[in-house]
C-alpha cells in the first residue's frame, strides 16, 4: 500500500510540469486526496485497534525499516491528511489569481504534494534516519510552499528565517539520534526505549529535552517561536492554514511519540512541559492581541494554542509519573483532542483571511471594517472559528480545553504541595489565556468584519466564490459536530489513550472508570444542543414578537452628531489601548508620534509597530554581537584578488605542511625522549 | 429546577430593591420594587430603531447574550437539589457559556460603528478577562477543600466546621459579590447612572440597543445579579429543610441587594485607570482562599 501510494506521488510529481495550469492544480488535488484516502483506511484500521507492523529491508545506509503504524500514528495521519484536503480544495481556488506563474505554480504544486507524502512518513516510519529524511523533505517543501511570493522581500525573508530555524531543529534531531544510534547501534526507535532504560534517568530526560527542543522550534513554544510570525503570514492563505493547522502539529507528534518511547522521571518531565507550555501559551495570545496584520495575529495565536496542548501533554506526563490513571486520561485526550481541534479552526481562521485579502488585498486590520455586509458567509465561517479558538460552548474548542481543565482541577488533589500549586498556576494560565483569546478575538472580527469601512477600496470587495467556501464549510460542520458530539471524537481516541495507559504501571490507587469522562463528554454534547436550541427559541420568540413591528432604522448615537461617523469609529488600536498599556512590561511596542502641541489644529499621527521582546533577547540582540565579533575579520575580505590568491595559498601551505610539522614535532618528541 | 423557579423569581423584584435602597438612602421615596421588570415588559412591546452600519450579529447578538445568562443559571443548585444541569466541572461551563454572552455584547457593540461603544467593549473584555481568574480560583480552591468538582457537590459536602472555613465562606462571598459587581458593570468599577458616555463600560456598551432586544438585556442583567445572589446564598443554605432554605435564600438575596444599594449610594466609582489593578485585587484575595484551604487539609506543612 505505501508502494503504491508512494508511486502515485512520483507519478503525479513527474506529471505535474508537463501539464498547463489548469490541470496542475486538479491532478494535484487528486492525488492529495488519493493518498488521504489511503492513508485514512490504514488509519482508520489503527484506531480500531488493528495496529499495522512490518519491516522493510532498506538498504545498505539506513539498515531495517520498521513501519509502525498505532493509533498515536493514525490519529495524526488522519487529522494532517483532512487538513490538507480543504487546504488543497482551497488552495486550488486560491491560486486562480496567480494563474500566470505557471512554473512557480509547478513548484507549489510539487511542494504540497511533498509535504503530504513527508508528513504521513513521519507519522509511521520509526528508522531514525528515514524519519530525518522524511523531516529534511517536510522542512524543504514548507520552505518552497512559503515563498510563493519570492518576488517580494518580506517573503523571502521570512522563508529563509524558518529554513535556518527547521534546521537548527534538525540539528537537535541528528544530535539526539546519532546519540542513541553510537550507544545503542541501532536506529530503530526502540532502540531509544532500550537507551533510555539503560541508562540513568537524568540520561534519558537530556535526551528527551534534547529532542524536545527540536520538536518545539517546529511546534512553536516559546522560546523557539520566532519563525512562525514571519512565516505564516508571508505564506498564501491555504499554506498558512495546513501549516499552523499541521505542520506545526508534527512537532507535537514528535514530543508524544518521545514520551513513548523514551523512559524518564515523568513527573520532572511534566513539570517542566508544563510550564515552557503555560508560558508559551500566555506569551503567545499577549503578543497576539497587539498585532495589526491579520495573519500576524492568527501566527501568534498558534503559538497560545500549542501552548494550551502543551499543558495537557504536561499534565499526562506528571499522570504517567505519578501512576494516575485520570491525569493521564484526560490530559492526553484533551490535548489530542486540541491538536484536532487546532486544525481546524485554525485552518478556517486563515482560509477566511485569505478571503479578506483577495478581496481587499490588505491584511492590516486598521484598514477593513464593515465586512460582513460585502461578505456574509466569510464572517459567519470567521465568526465560528474565533467563538470556537475562544473555547466558547457550543464549539469544539470548548470540548478540548474542557478536559484539560477538568484534569488540572482533579490533579490538584492528589500529589504534594507543589504539584497543587503549579497545577493552580496552569489553571490560572489557562483562564488568563482563555480571557486575552477573548479580547483578541472580539477585536479581531469587530474590526475587521463589523462597523464601517475604515479605508476606501478602488473596488469594493466582494465575497468570495462557491468553490472557496466549500472547504470552508466543510471544516465548520466537523467544528459543530466535535462540539455537539464531543463523546464520538473521544471514542476514536482511546486507542491513542491506551498507549499512553500502558505506561501506568499496575494501578495501586482504584482506577476511577473512564465512564465517568465519557458521560460528562456526552453532557457537554447535551447541553452545547440545548444552549443552541435555547438560543434559537428565544431568537425565534423576538422575531415573532417584533415581525408586526415596523422596523426603522437610524445612524448610529454619536452624542447628537448625525452625521458620517466611519471616521470617528472606534479602531482596533485604540481597543487593545488599556491592555498594552497593563502589559507594557512584557511588550516591547515601537511607538512614533507626532502630537499637536500649539492651540491650533495641525496634522498629527499616531503609529505603533508592536515587536516581540523575546526575539529581541534571543535572536536579534545575539546576532548583532555576533555581526560585531565578525564584523572585525571583514579586513580579511577586501576584494583584492591578489589577496585571495594568497589566502588559497596559505591555506595549501598549512594543509601540506601541517602534517610534515606534526611528524617533525612527534621525532623531535621522540628524539628528546631517548636523551 | 427549583433554583431555577427561584431565581427568576428574585430577579423580578432585585434590580428594584436597589434602586429603592439608593433612593432611600438619598432621601427620596423611589419606585416600587417591581418598577425594573415593568420597564423591562413595557420595552418588549415597544419598537425598534437600528442603526443603519449594523450586520446580522446586532440582530442574534441579544438573543445569545440573554440564553447565555439562561443556560448559565441552569447549572445553579440550590442546596441538595441539583441545577437542571449538573456534571463534574460544570462551573467550568458555567464560566465559558457566560463568556460566550459577553463575546456577542461585544461584537454587537462594536457593529455599531459607533465612536462609544468601542470605548465600553474594550473595557468590558478586558475587566472581565481580569475578573475571570479570581472566579477559577476560588472554584478550584473548594474543589480542592472538598474533593468534588461540580458546584451541587461541592456546595454539599462544604460542612463547616473550623473557623477557618467560616473565613473562607466569607472572602468567598466577599469575591463574589465583587464579581458580580463587576460583571453586571455596578459601582466601584462602572457607574450605571452615569450620564457621559465616555465613562460608562455597559451602558455605552448598549447605546444602540432598543426595543425587545434592549428589554432583553435589562432583563439579563437582572437574572445575572440573582444568579451570583444564588452562588452567594448557596454557600449558607447547605443541608437545611426546605422550609429554612427558601427563607434563607431570599434573606440572603435581599441582603445581597441591600449591600449593592448601599455601596452604590455612598461609594464613588473609581478611575477608569485604576479599575483594573482593583479587579485583579480580587485575584489575590481568592489565592488567599486557596492558602486557607491548603492550611485546613494540611498540605501546606
Amino acid at each position: 500500500m505505501i508502494a503504491i501510494s508512494l508511486l502515485i506521488v512520483a507519478i503525479s510529481i513527474l506529471l505535474i510540469p508537463f501539464l498547463n495550469v489548469k490541470w496542475k492544480g486538479i491532478v494535484t488535488l487528486l492525488t492529495v486526496i488519493l493518498i488521504a484516502v489511503i492513508g485514512g483506511i490504514i488509519s482508520v484500521k489503527a484506531l480500531l485497534g488493528d495496529k499495522i507492523e512490518f519491516i522493510l529491508k532498506g538498504t545498505f545506509v539506513t539498515g531495517e525499516i520498521p513501519i509502525r503504524i498505532d493509533g498515536l500514528s493514525g490519529w495524526f495521519i488522519l487529522l494532517i491528511n483532512f487538513t490538507m484536503i480543504t487546504g488543497a480544495l482551497y488552495g486550488l481556488q486560491y491560486m486562480r489569481s496567480y494563474r500566470e506563474q505557471s512554473s512557480n505554480i509547478t513548484l507549489h504544486c510539487i511542494a504540497y504534494l511533498g509535504i503530504q507524502s513527508a508528513l504521513t512518513i513521519i507519522c509511521v516510519v520509526q528508522n531514525a534516519i528515514v524519519f530525518l529524511f522524511a523531516w529534511e523533505i517536510m522542512a524543504l517543501s514548507s520552505f518552497f510552499l512559503i515563498i510563493f511570493e519570492h518576488y517580494k522581500q518580506d517573503c523571502i525573508k521570512a522563508g529563509v528565517n524558518y529554513l535556518i530555524q527547521a534546521h537548527v531543529s534538525m540539528v537537535f534531531l541528528y544530535l539526539g539520534f546519532i546519540w542513541v544510534g553510537t550507544r545503542m547501534n541501532s536506529y530503530d526507535f526502540r532502540a531509544i526505549t532500550e537507551f533510555s532504560t539503560s541508562f540513568p534517568p537524568l540520561t534519558s530526560l537530556a535526551l528527551f529535552l534534547c529532542f524536545f527542543t527540536a520538536f518545539a522550534i517546529k511546534a512553536g513554544f516559546v522560546p523557539f517561536h520566532t519563525w512562525l510570525p514571519y512565516a505564516h503570514p508571508a505564506a498564501p492563505s491555504h499554506v498558512s492554514g495546513i501549516m499552523s493547522g499541521v505542520i506545526i502539529k508534527i512537532g507535537i507528534y514528535g514530543i508524544l511519540r518521545m514520551i513513548l518511547l523514551i523512559k524518564t522521571d515523568y513527573v520532572l518531565l511534566g513539570f517542566i512541559i508544563l510550564f515552557i507550555s503555560v508560558v508559551s501559551g500566555i506569551y503567545g495570545v499577549m503578543l497576539a492581541i497587539v498585532q495589526h496584520n491579520l495573519k500576524k495575529l492568527l501566527a501568534y495565536h498558534s503559538i497560545e494554542n500549542i501552548g494550551i496542548i502543551g499543558i495537557g501533554i504536561g499534565l499526562g506526563t506528571i499522570g504517567i509519573g505519578t501512576n494516575n490513571f485520570l491525569l493521564t486520561t484526560l490530559g492526553f485526550a484533551g490535548a489530542m483532542l486540541h491538536v484536532l481541534n487546532h486544525s481546524l479552526f485554525k485552518s478556517l481562521l486563515f482560509y477566511g483571511s485569505g478571503n479578506v485579502y483577495q478581496s481587499t488585498h490588505t491584511m492590516n486590520i486598521e484598514h477593513l471594517g464593515g465586512l460582513a455586509k460585502r461578505m456574509p458567509h466569510t464572517s459567519v465561517l470567521f465568526l465560528v472559528a474565533a467563538l470556537a479558538i475562544c473555547g466558547l460552548p457550543p464549539f469544539n474548542g470548548f470540548a478540548s480545553e474542557f478536559l484539560i481543565y477538568f484534569g488540572l482541577f482533579k490533579g490538584m488533589n492528589h500529589g504534594n504541595l507543589f504539584s497543587t500549586l503549579s497545577l493552580l498556576s496552569s489553571v490560572f494560565g489557562l483562564v488568563l489565556i482563555g480571557g486575552l483569546a477573548l479580547l483578541c478575538f472580539t477585536k479581531a472580527f469587530g474590526v475587521v468584519f463589523l462597523g464601517s469601512p475604515q479605508h476606501s477600496f478602488s473596488h469594493q470587495p466582494s465575497e468570495a466564490n462557491t468553490a472557496k467556501l466549500i472547504p470552508m464549510y466543510l471544516v465548520m460542520g466537523l467544528i459543530v459536530a466535535i462540539g455537539l458530539f464531543p463523546i464520538f471524537f473521544l471514542h476514536w481516541l482511546s486507542e491513542p489513550l491506551k498507549l499512553f495507559k500502558d505506561k501506568l504501571s499496575v494501578a495501586t490507587e482504584t482506577m476511577p472508570p473512564v465512564s465517568d469522562i465519557a458521560y460528562t463528554m456526552q453532557y457537554i454534547g447535551w447541553c452545547a444542543m440545548g444552549f443552541i436550541s435555547l438560543a434559537g427559541i428565544i431568537f425565534f420568540t423576538r422575531k415573532q414578537i417584533t415581525k408586526q413591528k415596523p422596523e426603522s432604522f437610524a445612524t448610529t448615537w454619536g452624542c447628537g452628531y448625525v452625521g458620517n461617523t466611519a471616521k470617528m469609529q472606534y479602531t482596533a488600536n485604540s481597543f487593545i489601548r488599556t491592555y498594552r498599556k497593563l502589559a507594557k512590561p512584557f511588550l516591547s511596542i515601537h511607538k512614533k508620534e507626532v502630537l499637536i502641541k500649539s492651540i491650533f489644529p495641525e496634522k498629527s499621527s499616531y503609529e505603533t509597530h508592536p515587536q516581540d521582546k523575546m526575539e529581541e533577547l534571543l535572536i536579534d540582540i545575539p546576532i548583532k554581537q555576533m555581526k560585531y565579533f565578525f564584523g572585525k575579520f571583514r579586513f580579511l575580505q577586501n576584494g583584492n584578488p591578489q589577496f585571495y590568491i594568497l589566502y588559497g595559498f596559505i591555506f595549501i601551505t598549512l594543509v601540506i605542511g601541517l602534517p610534515f610539522l606534526y611528524g617533525a614535532i612527534i621525532s623531535l618528541m621522540k628524539f628528546l625522549n631517548q636523551l | 429546577m427549583i433554583s431555577f423557579a427561584l431565581i427568576i423569581i428574585t430577579s423580578l423584584f432585585f434590580m428594584g430593591i436597589i434602586i429603592r435602597t439608593k433612593s432611600i438612602a438619598s432621601g427620596r421615596k423611589g419606585p416600587g420594587i417591581f418598577q425594573p421588570m415593568k420597564d423591562v415588559i413595557r420595552l418588549w412591546k415597544k419598537d425598534a430603531v437600528y442603526s443603519k452600519t449594523t450586520s446580522f450579529v446586532f440582530q442574534i447578538a441579544p438573543s445569545i447574550y440573554f440564553a447565555s445568562v439562561l443556560m448559565a443559571i441552569l447549572v445553579i443548585p440550590f442546596g441538595q437539589y441539583k441545577g437542571i444541569i449538573s456534571f463534574e466541572g460544570d462551573f467550568v461551563f458555567f464560566a465559558y457559556v457566560l463568556a460566550l454572552g459577553k463575546f456577542f455584547s461585544i461584537i454587537s457593540a462594536m457593529d455599531t460603528g459607533s465612536s462609544f461603544e468601542g470605548i465600553g467593549a474594550s473595557r468590558e473584555a478586558l475587566y472581565s478577562m481580569l475578573a475571570e481568574p479570581a472566579f477559577f480560583i476560588l472554584m478550584g480552591s473548594f474543589a480542592l477543600f472538598t474533593g468534588h468538582t461540580s458546584f451541587h457537590d461541592i456546595f454539599i459536602s462544604l460542612h463547616f466546621g473550623s473557623y477557618i472555613s467560616y473565613a473562607l465562606g466569607v472572602l468567598a462571598t466577599f469575591i463574589l459579590i465583587m464579581i458580580a459587581m463587576i460583571e453586571n458593570s455596578r459601582m466601584p468599577i462602572d457607574d450605571p447612572k452615569t450620564h457621559l458616555e465616555l465613562t460608562m463600560i455597559h451602558e455605552v456598551m448598549i447605546l444602540d440597543n432598543s426595543g425587545f432586544d434592549l428589554g432583553l438585556i435589562l432583563f439579563a442583567t437582572n437574572l445575572k445579579f440573582a444568579m451570583y445572589g444564588a452562588l452567594i446564598a448557596n454557600f449558607f443554605i447547605a443541608n437545611f429543610q426546605m422550609y429554612l432554605t427558601i427563607p434563607i435564600f431570599f434573606a440572603v438575596q435581599i441582603i445581597f441587594a441591600v449591600i449593592v444599594g448601599i455601596l452604590e449610594s455612598f461609594s464613588a466609582r473609581f478611575r477608569m485607570n485604576h479599575n483594573a489593578q482593583f479587579i485583579f485585587t480580587l485575584t489575590s484575595v481568592a489565592l488567599m482562599i486557596f492558602f486557607g484551604v491548603l492550611m485546613v487539609i494540611g498540605k501546606f506543612i
